[in-house]
């Protein structure tokens, strides 16, 4: 339903729940998650694709949220850092990157927790090498990546819960 | 002039060579009388600078004026609940929880009792701002002296209620005990029914780090769970009801004209407000889309003048000079003579570029007026700088502005400034609603402001028997930090030339600190290799400081600095570095494939010693963190620029360190629990970059003299 000037109603599937929004077909999913659904958990940084801090999943693969129109998320089930608890638990890649203090402003961190997310539910025991060969496109300004990767080891080792990491 | 001596107020420099003075302390708002009322009783300890105050202790307000330079402020409540009051930010150097520490070792409190308020104009005295390396050495003693005092204050009263002498009394875990009658009072019951102020201005005898047991500990970053789950809400995340988003229109270029303007179209998209006001053109919309949508729909022409470019930058630096810039020197000895009876002489010039600070959350703000009251949350390392800009730019009076910083997506001396804040209140006046305004990456890299480019020219004279005897160091533009040698030689001319920046430019993490060590520790490289001596061996002939010394011995070994020669395809670098109270040694290997001529940080040893160490967790962060923010520095970051224009001003054409950079780093902290300890969020950043250098100096023989090093993608010039 055209509700104004090239606005359109989707049904988006976000974090389990069914969640309809007005926005116009081409604004991005970062844009109607932080603006609209105040989900802002998933972060702005560069807007080109090029730091990962937008990183969502789209029934599990990490997606740059900044790149992808709405319209593109509709049929997809949408995970962001919002969604990984559960039943007030942790996810244990968050787990994991609290143990291991792997952030300092902690901006980059949602963006990192996803990536890692989907590495570790297809790898289950990643090398060195590749969660450094995953987790390249995501930037951390303040400089953590020898955490980050420490952590995502850790992750690995935990046991996984529900629905997965 | 002792230049080493010379604290680093350079940081608060911002915008095209201008100095901006150091804004005196403002009167503070609130009476003693509001004060309890907020705080609802209990017990309140500030600290004053100005001794008139000294030792005032009232339990009858008759709402007088607090002093006027409050440095810090202190509250235990009913319920044991300590606040903190203190006007440093968080930004990710960990400052919230290491401070909460320091003041629960001196309280003798858990660390969890204790909730830190910062960067909240309303709530916490006057500040500075967070920048030099300044919240550990001096805001740390501040709230300690201010904890030791209400545990003293504590005592006291426990002693007067049980009719005890206090020094029979033990202060522990929030309690006081009287250990000889099995008897014990919660810090929260000795405040509960009082409301009592004390006012103290005189240091107090601090616990020693050796009897440390929360301070100096590995205690987890404060609130680090929100990090993880994303519930942190950074200053681009506020959202109010009614909030409306703006964007702002940029020239087409620094200092450009504007010739026309068309703002019907954007006018006619719904809901969208067109804000025109001097040279100020912004659009305010219900949604963050239109926002931009409606920004794009606007025509202006602009004109913009000739400007400088990368081209030529560093002799338009030199022959540029600030006039009436701060302009330093110190002389010692006879340069002209000890150059004259040197055996050796080497001279090299030295470039570093403009470089971006980028932090991940670009400048934010949402502005909100309520009535003639303004409130700004947003993202600076200055709340009373930025209330200071508002007050100016709003011409209304302190009372009715506030600033507050929630922890934020860093900023690395970047964030000194309000641009975002007074854009979101002009568009909020206008609109009648809050606005945020969250800046593009673009508008970031373009419109903030750089750590300065600069040209260093080091002329060095040594004996044969690798005496250093002559240095002379000129810096034209980049900054005066740490810019006289930590080495002994006799006969010295070091001299900053501040000069007309082309582009707008401020502070960085460690400043200028990085260029003059980079320049510095790659002559003295120059100046080893000249004598025939290794690096480590030439370095330590010349340098008596014992802690710069233990901190180059100390990477050295655990590098096992020696143990293998440099190959063409495999470097070994050394430097070392002092500034703020910071001592670093850092050794680096190098890879350089042969074939591709690529450059690769294999592996990275830093020995850091800042005092006393108050959280070993978070240093360690810190300092690894410093290690790879530098490799972009040190390899490939830099700003190019032309026709008032930045050419590369986003991630895919400006790169940052990645995963794939960072070598195995190895950090040992130097743990000086005899020694104050000092900031540590700097100077861990200065020693990579000529280490590097040096590193691919002793693999292929050539000198580098240009941060970066390896501009192109790291790879090195054939």
């Amino acid at each position: 339903m055209l509700m104004e000037f090239g606005m359109s109603e989707f049904v988006l599937n976000v974090n389990g729940a069914r969640v309809p929004v007005n926005a116009p077909a081409e604004e991005t999913l970062l844009s109607v998650l932080r603006n609209r659904l105040n989900l802002t958990g998933t972060k702005y940084g560069c807007g080109e694709g090029q730091c990962g801090a937008c990183t969502v999943l789209l029934d599990g693969r990490p997606t740059r949220s900044c790149m992808t129109p709405v319209s593109a998320a509709a049929n997809a089930k949408i995970v962001t850092i919002e969604g990984l608890e559960q039943a007030g638990k942790v996810s244990p890649v968050q787990q994991a990157f609290f143990d291991e203090g792997a952030f300092q402003c902690g901006y980059c961190t949602s963006g990192m927790i996803l990536r890692a997310t989907a590495l570790l539910r297809e790898t289950h025991s990643p090398t060195e090498e590749q969660i450094v060969a995953a987790m390249d496109g995501n930037i951390c300004r303040c400089g953590t990546y020898p955490r980050i990767v420490e952590a995502v080891k850790r992750a690995a080792q935990l046991p996984t819960q529900g629905a997965g990491r | 002039m002792n230049l080493r001596d010379q604290p680093a107020l350079e940081c608060v420099q911002i915008g095209s060579g201008e100095r901006n003075s150091i804004a005196q302390p403002s009167g503070f708002q609130l009476d003693r009388r509001d004060f309890l009322k907020v705080l609802g009783g209990g017990l309140f300890v500030c600290l004053t600078h100005s001794s008139g105050w000294t030792q005032e202790t009232s339990r009858a307000f008759v709402g007088q004026e607090l002093p006027k330079d409050l440095g810090a402020w202190l509250h235990i409540a009913a319920d044991g609940q300590v606040k903190v009051f203190t006007g440093k930010v968080e930004v990710g150097q960990n400052i919230r929880t290491s401070l909460a520490q320091l003041v629960a070792e001196e309280l003798r409190v858990p660390f969890d009792a204790i909730s830190m308020v910062m960067g909240d104009t309303d709530l916490v005295p006057w500040d500075m701002g967070t920048f030099g390396s300044r919240t550990t050495p001096t805001m740390g003693p501040q709230l300690r002296t201010m904890a030791v005092t209400a545990r003293e204050m504590l005592l006291g009263m426990a002693a007067e209620r049980w009719h005890v002498d206090p020094a029979g009394l033990t202060a522990a875990n929030g309690k006081v005990a009287d250990q000889g009658n099995s008897r014990s009072l919660s810090y929260g019951e000795l405040t509960g029914g009082e409301k009592l102020v004390k006012i103290v201005s005189s240091k107090e005898t601090l616990t020693p780090a050796t009897a440390w047991k929360i301070a100096g500990t590995p205690v987890p970053k404060a609130e680090g769970r929100d990090f993880v789950t994303g519930r942190h809400k950074y200053p681009s995340d506020m959202t109010w009801p009614e909030m409306m988003f703006g964007a702002v229109l940029r020239p087409d270029g620094f200092n450009a004209t504007l010739q026309s303007l068309d703002t019907s179209a954007a006018e006619k998209l719904p809901g969208v407000k067109v804000v025109h006001d001097g040279d100020f053109i912004g659009v305010v919309a219900p949604d963050a889309f239109s926002a931009s949508r409606a920004l794009r729909a606007i025509q202006a022409k602009w004109n913009v003048p000739t400007q400088p470019s990368n081209q030529g930058l560093f002799e338009f630096l030199k022959n540029n000079p600030e006039t009436g810039g701060d302009s330093q020197q110190h002389v010692s000895g006879s340069v002209a003579q000890a150059m004259a009876d040197a055996d050796l002489k080497l001279e090299e010039h030295y470039t570093v570029e403009y470089i971006a600070h980028a932090p991940l959350e670009p400048r934010a703000a949402v502005a909100e007026w309520n009535g003639d009251k303004l409130t700004v949350w947003t993202g600076t390392q200055r709340p009373f700088g930025v209330r200071d800009e508002l007050m100016q730019a709003f011409h209304i009076p302190i009372a009715q502005v506030r600033v507050i910083q929630p922890d934020m997506g860093s900023g690395y001396g970047g964030k000194h400034t309000g641009e975002a804040a007074i854009e979101a209140a002009r568009l909020a006046k206008a609109a009648g609603k809050p606005v945020k305004v969250v800046w593009t990456r673009r508008e970031e890299f373009t419109w903030a402001y750089l750590r300065p480019a600069g040209l260093i020219e080091i002329k060095a004279g040594a004996r044969r028997d690798g005496t250093l005897v002559a240095w002379e160091h000129h810096n034209y533009n980049s900054g005066p930090a740490a810019i006289a040698t930590p080495y002994d030689v006799a006969n010295q001319v070091i001299q900053y030339h501040p000069a007309k920046s082309p582009l707008r430019q401020g502070s960085y993490r460690g400043l200028a600190s990085t260029a003059n060590h980079f320049a510095r520790e790659s002559h003295m490289d120059v100046m080893a290799h000249a004598v025939g001596m290794g690096p480590l061996e030439f370095r330590l002939k010349n340098l008596t400081d014992l802690r710069l010394r233990a901190a180059l011995q100390t990477a050295a070994e655990k590098f096992g600095w020696g143990r293998s020669k440099s190959t063409p395809e495999r470097g070994f670098g050394i430097a070392c570095g002092t500034d703020k109270g910071g001592y670093v040694g850092t050794c680096v290997e190098v890879e350089i494939n042969p074939a591709s001529k690529k450059v690769r940080i294999r592996r990275v040893v830093q020995a850091w010693e800042s005092g006393a160490i108050v959280n070993p967790d978070g240093l360690r962060n810190q300092t690894s963190g410093a290690i790879v923010q530098a490799i972009g520095g040190a390899l490939f970051e830099r700003i190019l620029f032309a026709d008032g224009r930045i050419q590369n001003p986003h991630f895919a054409a400006y790169r940052l360190p990645r995963f794939s950079d960072t070598p195995e780093i190895e950090v040992i902290l130097i743990d000086r629990k005899d020694l104050p300890s000092a900031g540590a969020g700097e100077t861990g950043i200065v020693g990579l970059a000529p280490a590097v250098g040096n590193a691919i100096f002793a693999a292929t023989g050539i000198r580098l003299p240009h941060m970066p090093l390896a501009p192109r993608g790291g790879v090195l010039n054939s």
